[in-house]
């Protein structure tokens, strides 16, 4: 089974937010409450949460914008549905400790519910801030690529609800293909600050199963500028840890030995 | 590398929202149960030490507490699942990868050896107190474990502070789990008999005193949440006890059984406040997305300064006693 992704192209989103619907519709992702107005422009949903596993951002910047009357002070929109990067090294998967996440035959992350102990080791894990806590339910929730869907051969719902094909989903191989070219197009077009994210698999994580076209450096967008898989240091980690335990137990010894000598 | 921020760089985010979540713990479970688990595994190192050494008072004390802290452990861990009744999920896989696997692991061997060695203290049966010595010398090998690992808990997460302090925090949490066992044993532990718990905290204290120092200054950005607020106040109190404690107890805790004591309970207060104030430090890295954007920017600027350059010092790896 090759390997499926999501690329996202954030140059057409048009802020729709058809995506976030259809995923909550589809998965019957629970609202978070009452819709309350944020004042981060048009965007409410304000982060990926257990409720939210698509969240498209909104960010307006001040720009230069031509005219007949020479450059004229502009606004411009950057929108960008973020979701999970089903990583290839995902730390999320890597520490949980009960097994519940598990790699699909799809290349995809995906949480069994019926073994999350909801410990939370996942939550603090994840460089993007990604999987979250349901807090009345105490298990973890996040996108699953629409497994359901991906086992009958379907697209997961928010690429094929997407309007303007800023969702692309697909053989990741492929994508990456496709997003390369769109990115030299962009290039050519003058829009010089294109750029992928999480495409290469020689990041931090491995590459992502979801990376993106950006128009703005990433944090810009809420993401990390170069995230890396936590469990690369785990091998020092352990290397230090059983050094400070022999030092522990070697303390202790000295200590009574020293009573003799 | 310095931990403040270079005058030209430009710091964006997405309306100043964290790019991490907080963890999802609850700083009485999981701060508490890094002390109590420290508290535990020492102890059960002092206890096969006392055991070995004909200290039968000593070795009363210590495998008690360990009981009494593993019991607390215990309870905190389970109390800190989404779901407690799915604590058994743990033990369906063992991933090395996972700390809190391993972890989980390290209790259920570690446990069962604490109660066999303290049992043999509280029930007078012949068959246990035969198997008391070896499973507390098994408790020592494993608690050294139980006191250290859950500094790749910490460590083994996207959390700046903690994430950014793996290389020291064995050493911190090795240290500050020999000054809390020391001194508790110094406390409850006849003076005739409680030479060597005095010694380990004291030196377990001077270790742990400058392990902490050597992560506070390791130059990572996230270093300055262990210096503001609340991690600070903590930080602060925890050198201020642990110093007193070790002070108290080093000068007058082999001819006073009050300062002995009172050294002690300053120690282990002192453990308490180092737990509470690192894991409140991360909690407060995660929130300001700044500690996740800067280093990371950095190193992806420049690959030779990344923030996670090795830093091998003499004061990086102090030992433990
Ligand atoms: S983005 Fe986070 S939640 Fe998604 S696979 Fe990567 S580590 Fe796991
Ligand atoms: S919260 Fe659930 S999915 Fe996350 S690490 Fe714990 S058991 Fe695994």
């Amino acid at each position: 089974m090759p390997r499926v992704g999501f690329f996202t192209d954030t140059s057409v989103c048009i802020g729709c937010k058809a995506c976030e619907v259809a995923c909550k519709e589809w998965n019957a992702v629970p609202t978070k409450g009452a819709l309350e107005l944020t004042g981060e422009s048009f965007d409410n949903t304000s982060e990926l949460s257990a409720d939210s596993w698509r969240h498209v951002a909104f960010i307006e910047q001040q720009v230069q914008t031509p005219s007949e009357n020479g450059p004229q002070e502009g606004v411009r929109w950057l929108m960008s549905s973020d979701v999970c990067k089903h990583c290839t090294h995902s730390a999320c998967l890597d520490v949980c400790p009960t097994g519940s996440l598990f790699r699909t035959e799809f290349g995809t992350v995906v949480v069994q519910q019926d073994i999350c102990n909801g410990c939370g080791y996942c939550v603090s894990a994840c460089p993007y801030g990604v999987i979250a806590q349901r807090e009345d339910d105490g298990r973890v929730f996040k996108c699953t690529m629409c497994y359901d869907r991906l086992k009958v051969g379907s697209e997961p719902a928010c690429a094929q609800a997407c309007p303007t094909q800023s969702i692309q989903f697909g053989d990741l191989d492929e994508l990456r293909e496709r997003a390369q070219t769109r990115v030299e197009e962009l290039h050519a077009a003058g829009q010089d600050k294109a750029r992928l994210y999480g495409e290469s698999p020689d990041d931090g994580v491995g590459g992502a199963g979801a990376f993106f076209l950006l128009l703005d450096e990433p944090e810009v967008y809420g993401l990390p500028p170069d995230p890396i898989v936590t469990t690369r240091d785990l091998g020092a980690m352990w290397r230090r840890v059983g050094a400070a335990g022999a030092a522990l137990l070697a303390g202790v010894a000295a200590a009574y030995l020293s009573d003799r000598g | 590398m310095s931990p403040r921020r270079g005058p030209e760089e430009e710091f964006t985010s997405y309306y100043g929202r964290p790019i991490l979540k907080a963890p999802t713990w609850e700083p009485l479970d999981i701060a508490g149960y890094l002390f109590a688990g420290g508290l535990a595994g020492a102890s059960s190192a002092l206890a096969a030490g006392a055991e070995l050494t004909g200290r039968p008072a000593l070795a009363r004390s210590t495998r008690l507490t360990a009981l009494g802290a593993i019991g607390v452990s215990l309870a905190a861990l389970v109390h800190d699942l989404g779901r407690p009744a799915r604590f058994v999920n743990m033990l369906r896989v063992a991933k090395p990868t996972s700390p809190m696997s391993m972890g989980s692991w390290l209790l259920a061997a570690y446990s069962p050896l604490v109660g066999l060695a303290a049992g043999a203290e509280l029930v007078s049966l012949p068959m246990l107190r035969r198997v008391a010595p070896i499973a507390g010398r098994g408790a020592a090998v494993l608690g050294a474990g139980v006191a250290t690992y859950t500094a790749a808990l910490i460590g083994d997460t996207a959390v700046p502070t903690w994430h950014d302090g793996h290389r020291h925090l064995p050493f911190v949490f090795a240290g500050s789990a020999a000054a809390s066992a020391g001194g508790v044993a110094s406390a409850l532990t006849p003076l005739a008999q409680s030479g060597p718990a005095r010694r380990v905290a004291v030196g377990a204290a001077v270790a742990e005193l400058a392990a902490t120092t050597a992560m506070e200054r390791s130059g990572h950005l996230s270093t300055q949440t262990l210096r503001e607020g609340r991690a600070h106040t903590l930080m602060a109190s925890a050198k201020v006890l642990t110093g007193v404690g070790a002070g108290v107890l080093g000068a007058l805790g082999g001819r006073s059984r009050v300062a002995a004591a009172a050294g002690g309970l300053a120690l282990a207060a002192g453990s308490v406040c180092l737990r509470f104030g690192i894991f409140e430090a991360g909690r407060a890295s995660t929130l300001d997305p700044r500690y996740v954007i800067e280093p990371q920017r950095r190193s992806s600027r420049s690959p030779s300064a990344a923030d996670s350059a090795p830093s091998e010092t003499a004061a990086d790896a102090p030992t433990g006693g």
